[in-house]
């Protein structure tokens, strides 16, 4: 393995690690915002505030952990990307920082607000939908370079039914892995009604979400066939995904075995994730830039990935820690322990 | 509007703004952490629950600047790429080491963050607790040492040659090592702990002002007002050095700050005034030989004045300004916190008094005017180079359309985030004030309601 290839995968496996706990995050938003709504929150708010409380800082940084990382790795990027994207990046920053901020400021700080808990609920659906254009925008055809200016073209960029497509896959992914992991903290936690809800909404969600993802495959067939031929040789990579996803689907179903459901579809959206991006490669942006283009320099790489390393071996017994505390710690789930600030 | 629309300037523009608030709660999400730490380990040490107390109340207003902190970071993280594109491609084959390095730190630093606040009465051992903070406290200034390192390397850039506009021979250490990473990262970060002490002692004297009497906001000020004097006096001698930092290496951002226009020695301190149409400096304060002594340590150091340099590289010289706040400011804090630490110490006197409190209350947002005003000298004083010498400011920017109107987003954003901020804050303390939670928690009789002597 080269190193753009090493720098690529550990920048993807963040992006991936930010999927996973960021829809975690963004999904218990909005449903904790569409139970007020309903009137049902009592019966999940407590196992929302619980879980997300201590940790909704770290999600934060995974994705910070990309974007440093791939300018790190990629300078180019910045370049093609930044000059690109000030428009909807900036509406991503907006989005995001209202988000965390009004998010604390709710759970430490103020008493409950309808306002507050209604931006959490719609920047949940929101950033997952703004975010996930930087993908749609990859796949080429959505940016121009005429005269040496990069620039995003609006009307091709929402006018395409591909890109809609991405938008709506993000939002339904985001929901049924919200409610999958949920569920099973809920029945962690031995909470019978928040348990019977949340089932219910993974159940609801997991047949679009699997839709989308293969109505969009077969949409990025008509707008980058390159991709898509790759795609199709890796086949298998989708096929295990869909496995993956029937079985977690019949467990939660069955009503049993919770925890190997939701990393069943942690498995699901990983051979999904990894095959999309390993057949995207080498380009980062059709057809301008590929991995091997303006990589950075070899001792700047080296020490990224050593840096890498070293920081490996300081967060995951770091990470351990916060889990044992709060995710695999029985009384602290289900309430037993004192949670004052 | 009929300015010509130029994304260079609303670029410049709108990068300091991010930075100005970031910097706000990043100097806050430094220096709070260590005093949160001393407080704690004072309450373990002295057996006292106040400070304990003390250290729950500050923790939990932490997380309340911190998640500001947080995602305005973001924001500017996400901005370099959006604002300066061409020089984040260029400048990322050198400082990507130590930004990758600073997520690291705040990974660490979140995570134990996490855990720190949730489990005040998890553990039997209150020092257990305590280990927690420290490495919230290595996190978060780490984060200031690297970030600090790009900055220092867009003042002094080093490790790399340019070969046909492409940067290549280039060592990661050695652009991270360069001249003005040593009297950068400890200047920053010793603000960063003395702003955070003013901060927090701020808050005690006001509430000694509006009349409150128990003990526990005495013990508050005395704790930040002796860490005050440790980091006001490092401020000053770090800042000291920092000048002769200026001195070797940007001599033109020093005679900027000190309108200093002929090269000579025995150079005087410029304090103050206004600068005439033919470059004559009126109605200021001139301290004699001081210029000199800041630059070289001595009389007779040379100071290379500002006519020799090409005019077209020199920055804006209202700069001078900025310079002079933040080394009043330093003055005055020192000052302050050394006179409240005498006073308290001469068994006879009243460091409580009026006079003395409103000073100390007036020295926490004084302290952060004097962080913002540093850094609009250090970052305007570099002007017109976004990368000293090597790469300008124009060269750096994005040419995009639209960057005016995200500047207005912007300012609402931070006009919002700003204050709503302090409105939770003062929510949060005015409806659990300091009496009600030690009556909630049985402090109250503890040696409390001394008396004004
Ligand atoms: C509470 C804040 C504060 C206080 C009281 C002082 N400073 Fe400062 N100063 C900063 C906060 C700051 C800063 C915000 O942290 C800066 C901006 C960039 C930097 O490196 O640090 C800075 C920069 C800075 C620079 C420019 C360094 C550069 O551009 O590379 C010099 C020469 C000094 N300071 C000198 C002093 C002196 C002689 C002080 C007298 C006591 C002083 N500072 C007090
Ligand atoms: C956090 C404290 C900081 C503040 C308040 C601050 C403030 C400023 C200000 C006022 C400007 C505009 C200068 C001008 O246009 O005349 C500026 C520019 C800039 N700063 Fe800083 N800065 C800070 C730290 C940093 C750091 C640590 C970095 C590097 C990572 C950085 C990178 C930049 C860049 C890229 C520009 C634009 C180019 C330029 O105008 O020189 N800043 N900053
Ligand atoms: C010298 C000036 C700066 C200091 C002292 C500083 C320090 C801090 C601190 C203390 C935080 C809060 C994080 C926490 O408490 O967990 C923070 C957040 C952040 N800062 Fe700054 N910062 C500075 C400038 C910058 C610049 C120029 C950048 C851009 C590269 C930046 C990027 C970030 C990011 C990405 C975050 C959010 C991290 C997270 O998600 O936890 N900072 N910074």
């Amino acid at each position: 393995m080269n190193y753009e290839l090493i720098g690529i995968t550990v920048l993807w496996t963040f992006l991936y690690g930010y999927l996973i706990v960021a829809s975690i995050d963004f999904g218990a938003g909005f449903f904790s915002y569409y139970t007020k709504q309903t009137k049902k929150d009592h019966l999940i708010h407590n196992i929302i505030q619980r879980y997300l409380s201590p940790v909704w800082e770290v999600t934060n940084v995974f994705l910070i952990f990309f974007i440093i990382g791939i300018v790190g790795f990629f300078p180019s990027t910045a370049y093609y990307y930044g000059s690109a994207l000030l428009v909807p990046g900036s509406i991503s920053i907006i989005l995001l920082a209202i988000r965390g901020s009004y998010y604390a400021f709710a759970t430490y700080g103020a008493k409950e607000s309808k306002l507050y808990s209604f931006l959490y609920g719609a920047t949940g659906l929101l950033i997952p939908a703004s975010l996930s254009t930087v993908l749609t925008i990859s796949e080429g055809g959505y940016v121009s370079t005429e005269s040496g200016r990069v620039q995003l073209l609006y009307g091709e960029l929402f006018g395409s039914p591909y890109s809609w497509g991405v938008v709506i896959l993000a939002i339904v992914s985001v929901l049924f892995i919200s409610a999958s992991f949920l569920t099973y903290y809920a029945s962690r936690a031995k909470d019978a009604q928040a348990l019977k809800l949340l089932r219910k909404y993974a159940l609801i969600w997991a047949f679009p979400a699997i839709s989308m993802g293969v109505i969009v495959f077969f949409l990025l067939g008509q707008r980058n066939a390159m991709h898509f031929e790759n795609m199709v040789d890796i086949w298998w990579a989708f096929g295990l995904s869909f496995v993956a996803f029937l079985w977690a689907t019949y467990l939660i179903w069955k009503g049993k075995n919770y925890g190997t459901a939701f990393i069943l579809v942690m498995i699901q959206y990983f051979t999904a994730f990894f095959g999309y991006g390993a057949a995207h490669l080498p380009y980062l942006l059709y057809p301008y830039l590929t991995i091997y283009d303006g990589f950075t320099n070899e001792t700047m790489a080296i020490s990224l990935i050593a840096a890498f390393i070293a920081g490996l071996l300081l967060l995951i017994p770091s990470l351990y820690l916060l889990m044992k505390l709060f995710l695999f710690d029985a009384d602290y789930v289900e309430g037993k322990k004192p949670k004052a600030l | 509007m009929f300015v010509e629309y130029d994304p260079v300037l609303y670029s410049r523009i709108l990068t300091a703004l991010t930075l100005g608030f970031h910097v706000i709660f990043a100097t806050l999400g430094v220096g709070v952490p260590l005093m949160i730490a001393i407080a704690e380990w004072m309450g373990i040490r002295r057996n006292d629950p106040h400070y304990t107390l003390m250290a729950r109340r500050w923790a939990r207003g932490f997380v309340v600047t911190v998640a500001v902190g947080v995602v305005t970071g973001t924001a500017i993280a996400l901005q370099l790429s959006l604002l300066w594109p061409n020089f984040m491609q260029a400048a990322g084959h050198t400082i990507g080491l130590p930004m990758f390095m600073e997520a690291f730190a705040f990974f660490f630093e979140a995570i134990f963050l996490g855990i720190y606040l949730y489990t005040w009465d998890r553990f039997k051992s209150k020092l257990k607790h305590f280990l927690l903070i420290i490495p919230i406290v290595i996190g978060a200034t780490a984060s200031a040492f690297f970030i600090t390192t790009v900055n220092s390397f867009m003042n002094a850039p080093q490790g790399f040659t340019i070969v046909d506009g492409i940067l290549t021979d280039v060592s990661p250490l050695a652009a991270m090592f360069n001249p003005a990473t040593p009297t950068k990262i400890a200047h920053v970060i010793v603000t960063c702990y003395l702003t955070s002490a003013f901060v927090l002692g701020a808050i005690a004297a006001f509430n000694l002002l509006k009349g409150k009497t128990h003990v526990y906001h005495k013990k508050a000020l005395h704790l930040t007002m002796v860490t005050g004097v440790i980091f006001a006096i490092g401020t000053a001698v770090i800042g000291d050095l920092s000048g002769k930092y200026l001195h070797e290496y940007q001599p033109e951002k020093l005679a900027a700050a000190e309108w200093h226009f002929e090269t000579e020695s025995e150079a005087p301190l410029i304090l103050g005034g206004i600068l005439t149409e033919d470059n004559e400096v009126r109605f200021a304060l001139e301290i004699p030989y001081a210029l000199s002594i800041l630059a070289g340590g001595s009389t007779d150091t040379v100071v290379v004045g500002l006519n020799d340099f090409p005019e077209e590289y020199l920055p804006p010289l209202w700069v001078h300004y900025m310079f002079d706040l933040m080394v009043f400011i330093g003055m005055y804090l020192a000052a302050v916190s050394t006179l409240f630490v005498f006073v308290n110490w001469k068994k006879n006197w009243n460091a409580f008094n009026r006079p003395l409190l409103w000073s100390v209350f007036a020295g926490g947002p004084l302290a952060m005017v004097a962080i913002q005003s540093g850094w609009l000298f250090a970052e305007v004083g570099r002007q017109p180079w976004i990368l000293n010498g090597v790469m300008t400011v124009a060269e750096g920017a994005t040419t995009s359309q639209h960057v005016d109107i995200m500047l207005v987003l912007f300012i609402i954003l931070y006009t919002i985030l700003g204050t709503t901020c302090v409105m939770v804050l003062r929510r949060m303390f005015k409806s659990n004030p300091v009496e009600h939670e030690l009556e909630k928690r049985g402090l109250v009789h503890l040696n409390s309601h001394v008396s004004n002597q």
